[in-house]
């Protein structure tokens, strides 16, 4: 076995100052934070029509063929439904974007039946290009809308609101506000990550920052763990040092595991088709950020709020987070 | 460790056996499916609508539409009744659940209430009181509905909707059509595979409301209400043609309700018609309709407030059988057959959502997903195999086997679907999967470093790892859960996928490593831990 190259992915023991850069590691968060909001509401989310309300259809001719877009558009734009987006895609079966395929995205005003509408979409585009396959039609009634985008906010608060009962109640209250500070700002980040690529917001969105969610959670509880042991283990080391320990200690099977998840969705993202490519994006955009906010969000919120100590429960004093105070 | 428990040893092969069966229909043919014995499990993996392709529709019962309706229809018996007993009346005021009727001569109010009682009739089959009239001052009658009534009329119009939209979509051959209940007045109806989903809507949305009703011919009376005045017992209508004004009496003389059978007949000129018979009821009153008084008159037949037909009556009619002609072709004709020996929806259904992906569409799905999921799995043994070398490394790609195995078996034996992001959760499944393993690999290098031998490290490994495992894997769960309460079609999927995942990855990955490696630690005797650091070793 000794010619097999293991990976060492880091030297065996690394000794990483991470709490040495938390601050510069804060300021950037923040300031991503702050833009990821921000871009939330200017330009704003990029709404799929689970949470708009609305119609998609997918229309397709076969292979070699090409859909005259302008008239598409024209024929159901005189129809009077407001906004019609059309936008044309890679065919699905080579992936080959020739002209053949496109998605039209359309209202239904308030007030119209929608079955009707979606009738006279449909026959006014037989109208204007001629023949074609509808592959998917996908038509969400206001109402519904408006329920799903409900529980979808419903399910991200109460996930949030789940793991920091669950940290809180596995580990200590200040475990807890550190796990979902990181969870918060790993959301936030993922949001600003779905404004920036323009992805559609929909609740395959919901699904995977969901997802992002239990991931991070994940990573944050190793990281946890091993700090709460070295804590106990290690009574009388300055907390900054023990948090530092724990860390590099835990960095081996940290990089291993997310640099396995990154490149299997990274394959999805690729390979998976467009359907996916949105939720894989996101999903790995989300490991990566969760992977650094267990780093250098939840372990420095423990720092800065100290934390109790063994069994004893001597209080460690709160610790300044200063540069350049420790080598 | 090296005294290896043995139920380890059986509970892992119990898990491969039950996994290999149930799994195991997945790679058969559907013939080969049916030659199996009947106590083999037969059923493969159910695809999500996004993978197989078909329709999702959710229906919304318009309850409200449906009460307006009903009350519509108490205003006219209160009428009717009220004429014939030649009771004088102010007025019949509408108002939530009834009408309330003013009298003209307070002193019939005690006989008036007695022929409103008795239209209101008694307890229905199930004893419930539906309709009751009472007093109210000393010239006034209310006739309503019964609280009672009220508040059961939502859930039955649900229950019958989805009875009559089953009957439906069957008469249109559709396979495998799940027709659910969804909160309090909703309906969702999921028909797999090349099915039209045109047709579908077409069918589902008709109410079928079949009525016969009388027309009123008087030429004085019609260009009244064509001036806008009309009478407040009748409404306006058009003719078959679409043009021809018809003036129908409010008032249902039979209904759909009554109807027994109806089936495509030919009339006397060969062309397509829709004969239909009534039962008890429904031909008593046809032949109240028909007899001798109303010869010469005229009744309207109205599907869905369409007036199809609008026939002299000749004769009275007794059997309660006859022929609905009109310019229909064969396929409309059968069409409006099925639609009326399905029965009637108790209220209109609106399309709230609905969602079709044709079969190809989902077929491309199923392949980019395969495809993805092969790679991504390849990436996790290569990586694997990189880091911990073929022993250790092959242990936990044994695990992600098994793994696997177990979630195609357990989604089989529970029916749960793939969905499109089901796969993705599949994917992401087996990347999390090692992390167990990494945990445990992880940990024992830790313990190696820190001088402990061989069989003792190993040993730390798998036990402080636990702890560990468990928790962060309970953090999953509980993402997954709350996907599946809220999430809704392939969402669930997806939660599904990653809640089966969980378990199985746990069970296969800490039990196969334990197992394979405390083997391996027996026959084997190693000096040192293959996965540790040179450097440690003295």
């Amino acid at each position: 076995m000794t010619w097999w190259p293991l990976i060492k992915v880091l030297p065996q023991k690394t000794n990483l100052h991470f709490v040495k850069y938390a601050r510069y590691a804060a300021v950037l968060s923040v300031v991503l934070c702050i833009a990821s909001i921000v871009s939330c509401f200017y330009p704003g989310l990029n709404l799929g029509i689970d949470f708009r309300g609305g119609a998609s259809m997918e229309v397709s001719k076969p292979a070699g063929q090409t859909i005259d877009f302008d008239a598409l558009r024209g024929s159901v734009n005189d129809l009077d439904i407001g906004d019609v987006g059309v936008q044309g895609i890679a065919r699905r079966d080579n992936n080959i974007d020739d002209g053949s395929t496109a998605i039209v995205r359309f209202q239904v005003p308030e007030g119209r039946d929608q079955t009707q509408v979606v009738q006279q979409v449909e026959s006014a585009i037989t109208q204007a290009v001629g023949e074609v396959r509808y592959s998917g039609v996908e038509v969400v009634g206001s109402k519904v809308s408006g329920e799903l985008f409900t529980s979808g906010l419903l399910a991200l608060g109460s996930a949030i609101v789940l793991m920091f009962a669950y940290i809180w109640f596995r580990f200590e209250p200040q475990f807890g506000f550190g796990a979902v500070a990181g969870l918060l700002h790993d959301v936030i980040l993922t949001f600003g990550l779905i404004v920036l690529l323009r992805l559609e917001f929909s609740l395959n969105m919901v699904a995977a920052i969901l997802t992002v969610i239990g991931y991070s959670m994940n990573d944050t509880v190793v990281v946890f763990d091993r700090l709460r042991e070295n804590l106990r283990k290690y009574k009388t080391m300055p907390l900054r040092d023990v948090i530092d320990l724990s860390l590099n200690e835990t960095l081996t099977r940290t990089i291993i595991t997310g640099v396995t998840a990154v490149m299997v969705l990274a394959a999805l993202a690729v390979f998976g088709g467009e359907a996916l490519r949105g939720f894989s994006l996101a999903l790995m955009f989300g490991i990566i950020v969760g992977t650094y906010s267990s780093i250098y969000v939840g372990a420095p919120i423990i720092l800065l709020w100290g934390v109790k100590r063994g069994e004893i429960g001597e209080e460690a004093k709160p610790v300044k987070l200063g540069m350049a105070s420790r080598p | 460790m090296v005294q290896q428990s043995r139920w380890k040893i059986i509970v892992l092969v119990l898990a491969l056996v039950f996994g290999v069966l149930l799994a195991y229909p997945n790679v058969l043919s559907q013939s080969q499916k049916d030659a199996l014995p009947g106590w083999l499990p037969k059923n493969g993996l159910s695809l999500g609508l996004d993978l197989q392709g078909g329709s999702y529709l959710l229906l919304e019962v318009d309850v409200p539409a449906m009460r307006a309706k009903r009350i519509d229809n108490m205003v006219e018996d209160a009428r009717v009744t009220m004429r014939e007993g030649n009771f004088a009346t102010n007025a019949f005021q509408r108002e939530e659940g009834g009408v309330v009727v003013t009298l003209a001569n307070p002193a019939q109010q005690d006989a008036a209430l007695e022929a409103m009682r008795l239209l209101a009739g008694g307890p229905n089959q199930q004893g419930v009181q539906e309709r009751a009239a009472s007093r109210l001052g000393n010239d006034r009658i209310r006739y309503a509905f019964t609280d009672q009534a009220m508040s059961a009329m939502a859930a039955t119009a649900v229950d019958q909707s989805i009875e009559v939209v089953r009957r439906r979509i069957d008469s249109l051959g559709t396979r495998e059509t799940s027709i659910t209940r969804q909160g309090a007045d909703r309906i969702v109806v999921q028909a797999p595979g090349e099915s039209d989903p045109a047709a579908l809507e077409r069918v589902i949305g008709q109410t079928a409301q079949l009525t016969f009703q009388m027309v009123e011919d008087d030429p004085e009376l019609i260009n009244l209400a064509l001036q806008g005045s009309v009478p407040p017992d009748s409404v306006l209508m058009v003719d078959q043609d679409g043009v021809t004004p018809l003036l129908i009496k409010k008032r249902v003389l039979v209904s759909g309700e009554q109807l027994t059978r109806a089936s495509v007949d030919s009339d006397q000129n060969g062309r397509p018609a829709i004969g239909f018979r009534f039962d008890g009821v429904g031909a008593r009153r046809f032949a109240a309709a028909t007899a001798s008084e109303n010869i010469g008159k005229r009744f309207a037949i109205i599907l869905d407030n369409r007036v199809i037909s609008a026939p002299n009556i000749i004769g009275t009619i007794p059997s309660g059988q006859g022929q609905i002609t009109g310019n229909f072709s064969i396929a409309e004709a059968s069409e409006m057959v099925n639609l009326l020996n399905g029965g009637a929806l108790p209220a209109p259904l609106k399309v709230e959502e609905r969602r079709t992906v044709s079969a190809e569409l989902g077929q491309d799905a199923v392949e980019a997903g395969a495809l993805s999921t092969a790679i991504g799995f390849v990436i996790i043994v290569a990586f694997m195999f990189l880091t911990y070398g073929f022993l250790f490394g092959g242990v936990s790609v044994i695990g992600l086997l098994l793994n696997g195995l177990m979630i195609v078996a357990a989604m089989s034996l529970t029916g749960a679907s793939l969905t499109l992001p089901g796969i993705a959760g599949l994917i992401l499944t087996f990347a999390v999967a090692v992390d167990a393993n990494v945990l445990i690999y992880e940990r024992m290098r830790d313990e190696a470093r820190a001088g402990r031998s061989v069989i003792a490290s190993m040993d730390a490994g798998f036990n402080k790892a636990m702890g560990t495992i468990i928790d962060a894997n309970l953090t999953s769960l509980v993402a997954a859960g709350i996907m599946f309460v809220f999430g809704a079609g392939p969402v669930r999927g997806f939660a599904w996928t990653l809640t089966i995942g969980v378990f199985t990855s746990v069970f296969s990955s800490v039990l196969v490593a334990q197992v394979l490696l405390a083997w391996w630690l027996k026959s084997a005797k190693p000096k040192k831990l293959p996965i540790a650091d040179a450097e440690t070793v003295k």
